[in-house]
């Protein structure tokens, strides 16, 4: 196995395209070095991306797009000014995965890229209608979050492609998001099932909504039903009671050793409820702010 | 043996909070634990592992794995002695398969190579073929008529005929006539109850260093609760001689029980007498998970009667352990410790001892009686929730006391479980109000202690500071205790004591760490080893003063004349007769060798106060009490810290940890990921209480104290839980998904 640190965009790019066999990219390594250590698989070669120029930086556009490059700590998100007031939910989630020893190193594009279905960080990123900026050696491409998943563990990068950052839009007022999950401990576990929930608030009405389900199907769910119950409403019991039954609907998970499917739909519901209570919370804040 | 005239005076050492001696060496990171030692010419051992839940082994080719350059040895079950019997037989068929692997996870062969990544590619080289055969992984389906027999003919002389061949052992107890008893009840009521297994959870995974020659000398360096144990056993699977195997035991990162037994130390001898060179093993935490012993899972029934006034009229219990593929799953310390608190004239148990397709279980702190303990508390629990009675008051209306009959038989000494259940009744967390959706439960427990066979050594220094050596390895901070008891009968400092676990060429035979019994028995022979020192240190004084050794006590850790007709002399102090020791007779050194047969039995009282999510159902232990006799308790920090501990284990059992088995028979969850055990934010702090009704089997009254902590917990919070949720809950772990569907299954009728 070969490993390189190439200092520039374009030496990554040339290094994973020209290498026969199987490539890995690092960036915190929180899944990569646990996957290597199980025997998961054994790369030819592992490119760490942390010398890359902006993998490191979060930017916020003069129109307020934030930029998250690929291998900035979970743990830094919620120290940038600014970008906790506009997306509470992406913060939160991140905060979730791990420990405190984990998010120093864990970034939200290797969430994204690990591809696990319960991940954190991806429902809440699909809820805020995130991109991703991706580079190749055909050039640069960007993507929205849910179109890259493709299976658990699989996305349709192709070789050799590298996402450089995530890209979350501008915000209007009235706008938050929030992420809950549900696991059976208080911290250091995988989420038998989560939801983000992202909307903007105006004169108490839900104007714009979109909502996420993690750990309830083989890929992170965007679910339009859930938005369409809340959108237009100021989330009474109805409301949330139509968005519950619509995330349920569009569970289609697994029974495993973390949960039942039964108990699984049965709490992408609850969390659905709750998650959307907490956005509206935060959106009517940021509404009369 | 009565309590020491001692024990009515005041204590000096004993009952304070010393630092302990391993302290500084565990928080810097300087203490040797199994995977820390090293030897020059060392190789790496590796254990290739069955994939499948059952199957013969028809052929294993190690050719291709022994070409390569880097491999020194392999071996399998052929390289293994091949006369073995009993209980020696079953632990060589766990760690090395023979003609069948018998669950997911059975070692089948293992590699030595000149570094661990080589000997774990080694074992992608050993071909074997097997042909799958039927499994059965569940106690209650491993019983059904059709279940797929684990081994013939493995069933014992108690075992009544015409049961499935699967089950092994059988046990009974009890007296009276429980179906008299339970006419005159006026409510009986009776269930059944589930346990999943769990893990002993040991921070450190199993590691050992082997050395072997060909002219059979060994020596094994390695992480266990009994070094003596290890070497007779390890011995008898290479097929040398118990004294030629020489057993250094490293500093343990946990055992609970766990690590009473051998795993990967004979694979280690083995492979190191083949390649001619040290060899060493380190466990992956997966390997710890699927090869090593977790606790019986058990399947139970209980029925109780009971007064209108509280009083139990007659008890009835059935126990159904599976152990894995190998028999001795603990059913009879079910049988016997899940109605020992009642003093009860009607009462019944039985047991059986069940094969499933698992690993063999082992010890996990007070085998048995936990799970017990929650079939028997819940129905009580119940009784009193429907006779509208204080759960406490029920538990004192019927607690056994000094003279009563135990279910199992004998008649207790002198024991304090109404003390415990006093204080718990008496403590501000009983009287404190619960919060909506909150529940509380209390629950009873009970464990035998164990003495087993103890020899001690207790040697002088010039300087008259203390060298003690004991043979029970250090499980629980006892270096600390021992300590104590020796610095308290010599009259001397703690720090002038240092505590060393002798390895097994140093000592006397010693059993193993288990059974609650180091500070007891351990304790007990330093005490007697410091007083057989002191007879010598009088007689060195006779000798100088030249009077009688009769003539000289030892008083505050001087030798002085008994009494003005004895003389007047100075007193002589320890360091001052050890400081010529060489030339008034030499050396000077105390021994004491013993199988103690006083270790008291201890009780425990817990309460436990849970919180309830309706809507997810998870469930959350929001207060803690637990109230334990501890007879003596020589570092109290210590005897607190085995009942957190033991609460915590409880915790994790009752709420989240088990093993989970797939359809193919194989664990789900081999990991500490998948495996919930609690993490530090999942637990509230645990309050403590210690009552000393001291045991008259020990000097200074002592009884042990690490496993009758773990006896309550199931039972408290099912019963906080059940309390909570409205709804009785019968299966542990009460995780989320099982919680969840009881209450929805209670609401929709």
């Amino acid at each position: 196995m070969e490993y390189a640190a190439p200092a520039t965009l374009d030496n990554a790019l040339a290094l994973a395209h020209e290498t026969d066999g199987q490539v890995r990219f690092l960036a915190g390594g929180t899944d990569v070095l646990v996957q290597l250590r199980s025997g998961l698989f054994e790369p030819d070669l592992v490119i760490d991306i942390k010398q890359i120029p902006g993998m490191l930086d979060v930017t916020r556009s003069p129109e307020g797009a934030w930029t998250i490059g690929a291998a900035v700590p979970g743990r830094i998100l919620g120290t940038i000014e600014g970008l906790r007031d506009d997306w509470p939910g992406i913060v939160e989630a991140m905060e979730l995965i791990g420990s405190t020893q984990i998010q120093s190193r864990a970034s939200l594009v290797g969430n994204l890229c690990n591809a696990s279905p319960a991940a954190d960080g991806i429902p809440a990123m699909v809820a805020a209608g995130a991109t991703v900026s991706i580079a190749g050696v055909d050039g640069l491409r960007t993507a929205e979050v849910a179109d890259i998943l493709m299976a658990p563990g699989q996305t349709n990068l192709k070789k050799g492609e590298i996402v450089t950052s995530i890209d979350l839009p501008a915000r209007v007022a009235g706008s938050a998001d929030a992420y809950l999950r549900f696991i059976p401990r208080t911290e250091m576990d995988i989420a038998v099932a989560g939801c983000a929930v992202n909307l903007t608030v105006k004169d108490s009405q839900v104007c714009t909504a979109r909502v996420s389900l993690g750990a309830v199907a083989p890929t992170v769910l965007l679910v339009p039903d859930a938005a369409t119950a809340i959108c237009g409403t100021c989330l009474d019991e109805t409301a949330l009671n139509d968005l519950a039954a619509a995330c349920r609907a569009a569970c289609r998970p697994i029974d495993d050793k973390r949960g039942t499917v039964a108990f699984r739909t049965d709490i992408a519901g609850v969390l659905a409820r709750r998650a959307a209570i907490l956005a509206y919370r935060r959106a009517q804040e940021r509404e009369s702010a | 043996m009565a309590l020491d005239d001692l024990r009515t005076k005041e204590f000096r050492v004993v009952g304070t909070r010393p630092i302990r001696p391993d302290g500084i060496d565990k928080v810097t990171g300087r203490a040797k634990f199994g995977a820390d030692v090293t030897a020059s010419g060392m190789l790496h051992g590796a254990i290739l592992r069955s994939p499948h839940p059952h199957a013969r082994i028809l052929s294993i080719d190690v050719s291709r794995a022994i070409a390569e350059p880097a491999v020194k040895a392999v071996v399998t079950r052929a390289d293994f002695a091949g006369n073995l019997e009993g209980e020696d037989w079953n632990v060589l068929e766990n760690i090395m398969a023979g003609e069948r692997a018998l669950y997911d996870g059975h070692a089948i062969a293992a590699v030595a190579a000149t570094s661990a990544l080589s000997a774990r590619d080694a074992l992608k080289l050993i071909d074997v073929t097997y042909e799958k055969l039927p499994f059965v992984t569940d106690v209650d389906e491993a019983i059904r008529p059709g279940a797929p027999v684990i081994r013939e003919g493995a069933a014992d002389e108690s075992v009544p005929e015409g049961l499935h061949p699967n089950i092994v052992r059988y046990h009974e107890n009890g007296h009276g006539d429980v179906e008299k008893g339970f006419a005159e009840a006026d409510l009986v009521i009776e269930r059944s109850f589930v346990t999943e297994a769990t893990h002993q959870g040991y921070i450190e995974p199993h590691a050992c260093l082997a050395q072997l020659g060909p002219d059979g000398k060994g020596e094994l360096w390695c992480c266990t609760q009994g070094h003596f144990a290890a070497a007779r056993i390890c011995a008898k699977l290479v097929g040398i001689d118990a004294s030629q195997l020489r057993v250094t035991p490293s500093e343990i990162g946990g055992g609970f029980g766990g690590k009473t037994t051998v795993f990967i130390e004979p694979v280690a001898l083995a492979l190191s007498r083949k390649a001619n060179r040290p060899v060493k093993i380190v466990m992956s935490r997966s390997e710890v998970f699927r090869a090593t012993g977790p606790t019986s899972s058990a399947s139970m029934n209980v029925k109780i009667g009971m007064r209108k006034n509280g009083d139990i009229t007659a008890a009835e219990g059935e126990f159904r352990l599976q152990g894995g593929a190998f028999p001795n799953a603990p059913m009879e310390f079910a049988a016997m410790c899940a109605f020992a608190p009642y003093d009860l004239e009607h009462v019944r148990s039985r047991g059986w001892d069940i094969l499933c397709n698992r690993p063999k279980q082992a010890a996990y702190r007070a085998p048995g009686s936990p799970m017990g303990a929650f079939a028997v508390e819940s129905v009580i629990d119940e009784l009193c929730n429907r006779l509208k009675l204080d759960p406490i008051e029920v538990r004192l209306r019927n607690a056994v006391k000094e003279g009563a009959r135990a279910a199992f038989g004998p008649r207790f000494q002198r024991i304090g479980l109404i003390e415990t259940l006093e204080q718990a009744k008496a403590h501000p967390h009983y009287m404190a109000e619960l919060k909506p959706g909150q529940g509380r439960g209390v629950s009873c427990g009970f464990w035998f202690n164990h003495s087993g066979e103890t020899s001690v050594s207790l040697a002088l220094s010039y300087d008259g500071t203390v060298s003690l050596s004991v043979g029970t390895p250090d499980i629980g901070g006892s270096r600390a205790s021992m300590c104590q008891m020796a610095a308290e009968e010599l009259g001397i400092p703690y720090e002038n004591v240092r505590t060393t676990i002798a390895d097994t060429g140093s000592l006397g035979y010693n059993d193993i760490s288990h059974g609650s019994r180091v500070t007891y028995a351990s304790g007990l022979a330093t005490i007697r080893a410091a007083q057989d020192t002191i007879r010598k240190l009088c007689a060195r004084a006779a000798a100088r003063w030249e009077i009688d050794e009769e003539a000289v006590v030892w008083e505050d850790g001087h030798a002085r004349p008994a009494g003005p007709n004895a003389g007047e002399f100075e007193p002589l102090s320890l360091a001052a007769i050890a400081a010529d020791m060489g030339e008034t007779g030499g050396p000077i050194a105390g021994h004491f060798e013993i199988t103690p047969n006083g270790a008291g039995v201890s009780f425990a009282t817990h309460i436990v106060d849970a919180e309830v999510d309706r809507e997810t159902g998870a469930a959350k232990v929001v207060r803690y009490t637990v109230v334990q006799d501890a007879g003596k308790a020589i570092h109290p920090s210590y005897v607190e810290g085995q009942y957190q501990g033991g609460a915590v284990q409880g915790i994790g059992w009752a709420l989240n940890e088990e093993y989970v088995y797939g359809d193919d028979g194989c664990l789900q969850n081999a990991g500490f990921l998948d495996y919930r055990m609690p993490v530090a934010s999942d637990l509230p702090f645990i309050d403590t209480v210690i009552v000393e009704v001291p045991n008259p089997g020990h000097p200074y009254g002592v009884r042990g104290v690490g496993e009758t902590s773990i006896c309550p917990p199931l039972a408290a919070i099912a019963n906080a839980v059940s309390n909570a949720a409205d709804v009785r809950m019968t299966h542990l772990p009460m995780s989320p998904p099982r919680l969840l569907k009881a209450i929805q299954e209670k609401e929709l009728g």
